[in-house]
């Protein structure tokens, strides 16, 4: 029974990670090294509307994520639209931004138990003699909302038509008229929202650190890549498979191996699956 | 008017010098003044290379020509990876971690001299770079990075975790080298070995392999060519480097640990290669000897001193992703002149 709810609330964390990430790398192909850095600063954003400027938490938070929104098309609009379209130069920005931010805060002093937020309503609750914190149901509310909010949005509204089409096939997508650039920056933005929206769902069940934005990274990427890269069905499963064989590791044989696992699954999935569970749609683009 | 701009009227043309044949690095020499032309600068690079050392005034500075030739290694791998290859290695630390760790190991454990373990190190720690990055090897696309980017924080973790491998203190005691002078000098040897050699297998047959397997990979299978098997033997020679530089540091600091997998040796190669200029072997060996000065100054701010150096390379990548050799280069083989259109 354990397993089975902690297993479901770290799946919902780790499909709220990969999320933003596949979304942006799934839509305009940059793969955003970027996340976990976003992860962080949006961490410490509501924290500081809350501490210093005395904002109400839902305010916080809410300013919080339209921040990330503009922080994402910032990026877009003027990094990424520069190197656009030359991969080594894509990667090595994203990774520049990232460390840059991190590091940043590190040298800044942000860490250890100084930094959390608070959570969102106090208690738990006892499933099936487990007592679950309130906090984590949250986790897997908003993991479900999220999840049923991106189905909806891009098969039932034209921007998320729009974004799946330039997913699939960029050159036919421009020649119907939607803008690539646009949508890239659609794309960041909302990237960065999820990011954000997915910090504030998880920070306050630990404290703020820098190190997890390398973590968040890793896992979403780890997520994305069992998934297959660009498929948002995929992630979710993935982060499903992953989440549930994360908590079994740390349940029977030690939580250190918590980071291994994220590693061997990316490195067998390369092996047997290259392009992932679901990425059957550019698999022949990605395989040599 | 701007004396540099070009307008409707007028514009730049470049010509190239007479001694160039056709292509590049093929020339017609007929004259000594030719012939300096085309050796000063290699020349003024080994024997400024040599110099360094006697110039140096402190012991600090000596030993930091040592760090910046380490850094060095990495970032001719990192170029001869990203611009003739086509992989782009964002895990630096993973090499050099991979080396200063055996290094270590086989000098305490077996206890050998440091004229073994680095060349063993070197070997050993490519051998095993490679094989942990071959899954990612058939693959086009970021997952090369992804992994590469992924092996040094996991593996720092797994040690500190494990408290294998000495754990968070590393391996103590490691042999030094027995002077300052051979610990200079070999390793300026090693980097100008390196990098001239790089600069001939990048024009040899399997040199023309490898940028096939960059620009267009089907060519290269249609001709019945493994490219997993060229990518591996890339990746070979390029962690080779790195792994040379980590055991070099392992018995430079008689010490290996956790912070041989940090985040500097994966970001200062990058960097020095873009201001530099990739693609052109000398260009990254030029911004070490910028960039790793520089961060020596900046010790005092920490890990400042990474925020400092991936603004730089974000600016450059943006702004002048041609980097400081290439702009030279350019300046030095052609002429320019205006010319009204």
């Amino acid at each position: 029974m354990d397993i089975l709810i902690y297993g479901m609330v770290n799946s919902f964390s780790l499909a709220l990670m990969a999320i933003g990430f596949t979304l942006v790398y799934g839509i305009s192909r940059l793969p955003n090294f970027a996340h976990g850095a976003l992860y962080v600063v949006t961490g410490f954003l509501v924290w500081s509307f809350l501490n210093i400027l005395k904002i109400h938490y839902i305010f916080a938070i809410l300013l919080g994520l339209l921040i990330m929104g503009l922080i994402g098309a910032f990026i877009y609009r003027f990094i990424l639209i520069r190197v656009r379209g030359m991969a080594t130069s894509e990667i090595i920005a994203t990774y520049a931004l990232g460390l840059a931010v991190l590091e940043f805060l590190r040298w800044k002093g942000f860490k250890g138990m100084t930094y959390t937020l608070p959570v969102f309503i106090e208690g738990s609750v006892s499933i099936g003699g487990t007592p679950v914190d309130l906090q984590r149901l949250i986790v897997i509310g908003i993991g479900i909302i999220v999840v049923a909010f991106m189905w909806l949005f891009t098969h039932f509204n034209k921007t998320g038509l729009a974004l799946r089409g330039m997913a699939q096939d960029e050159h036919a997508a421009m020649m119907l008229g939607i803008d690539s650039d646009w949508m890239a920056v659609i794309a960041m933005a909302m990237g960065s929202i999820l990011a954000g929206l997915s910090a504030i769902v998880l920070l306050p069940l630990g404290n703020i650190v820098v190190e997890t934005g390398y973590n968040v990274l890793i896992l979403s990427i780890a997520v994305c890549i069992v998934g297959g890269l660009g498929s948002w069905v995929g992630a979710i499963l993935a982060a499903f498979m992953i989440g549930f064989i994360q908590i079994i590791t740390v349940a029977y044989i030690q939580s250190h191996f918590h980071m291994v696992v994220a590693l061997l699954a990316i490195i067998i999935t390369l092996i047997l699956r290259p392009s992932g569970l679901f990425g059957r749609q550019k698999e022949l683009e990605e395989r040599v | 008017m701007d004396k540099n701009r070009v307008t409707p009227e007028r514009r730049k043309e470049r010509l190239d010098r007479g001694i160039k044949v056709r292509t590049e690095g093929i020339y017609a020499i007929a004259s000594w003044e030719e012939i300096s032309y085309l050796v000063l600068p290699r020349l003024l690079l080994i024997v400024g290379l040599l110099l360094l050392p006697l110039l140096m005034p402190s012991l600090y500075w000596k030993r930091v020509i040592s760090i910046v030739s380490i850094y060095a290694l990495l970032a001719l791998g990192f170029d001869f990876l990203a611009h003739f290859v086509g992989l782009v290695s964002l895990g630096g630390a993973f090499f050099v971690g991979t080396g200063g760790y055996i290094a270590a190991i086989l000098n305490k454990a077996f206890g050998l001299s440091p004229t073994f373990t680095i060349p063993m190190a070197t070997l050993a720690g490519a051998a095993i770079c490679t094989l942990l990055l071959l899954p990612a090897l058939p693959l086009r696309g970021v997952y090369f990075a992804i992994v590469t980017l992924m092996y040094p924080l996991v593996l720092a973790r797994i040690i500190e975790a494990l408290n294998i491998l000495g754990g968070t203190d590393g391996i103590l005691g490691v042999a030094g080298f027995p002077s300052r002078w051979i610990e200079q000098y070999l390793i300026l040897l090693i980097i100008i070995l390196a990098l001239f050699g790089l600069r001939r297998l990048v024009n040899e047959d399997i040199g023309l392999v490898f940028r096939g397997v960059k620009d267009n990979d089907q060519a290269v299978r249609a001709s019945g060519l493994s490219i997993t098997f060229y990518k591996a033997i890339a990746v070979f020679i390029a962690s080779g480097l790195g792994s040379l530089g980590g055991a070099y540091l392992s018995h430079i600091y008689m010490w290996s640990g956790i912070s041989q997998f940090a985040l500097d040796f994966s970001i200062i190669p990058i960097a020095a290669t873009v201001i530099g200029g990739g693609g052109t072997l000398v260009g990254p060996l030029l911004g070490c000897f910028i960039l790793v000065p520089v961060s020596e100054l900046l010790r005092a701010f920490g890990t400042l001193r990474i925020v400092f150096y991936s603004l730089i390379l974000m600016l450059f990548i943006m702004f002048r992703s041609e980097g400081i050799m290439v702009y030279a280069q350019r300046k030095y083989h052609q002429f320019e002149r205006w010319v009204k259109v």
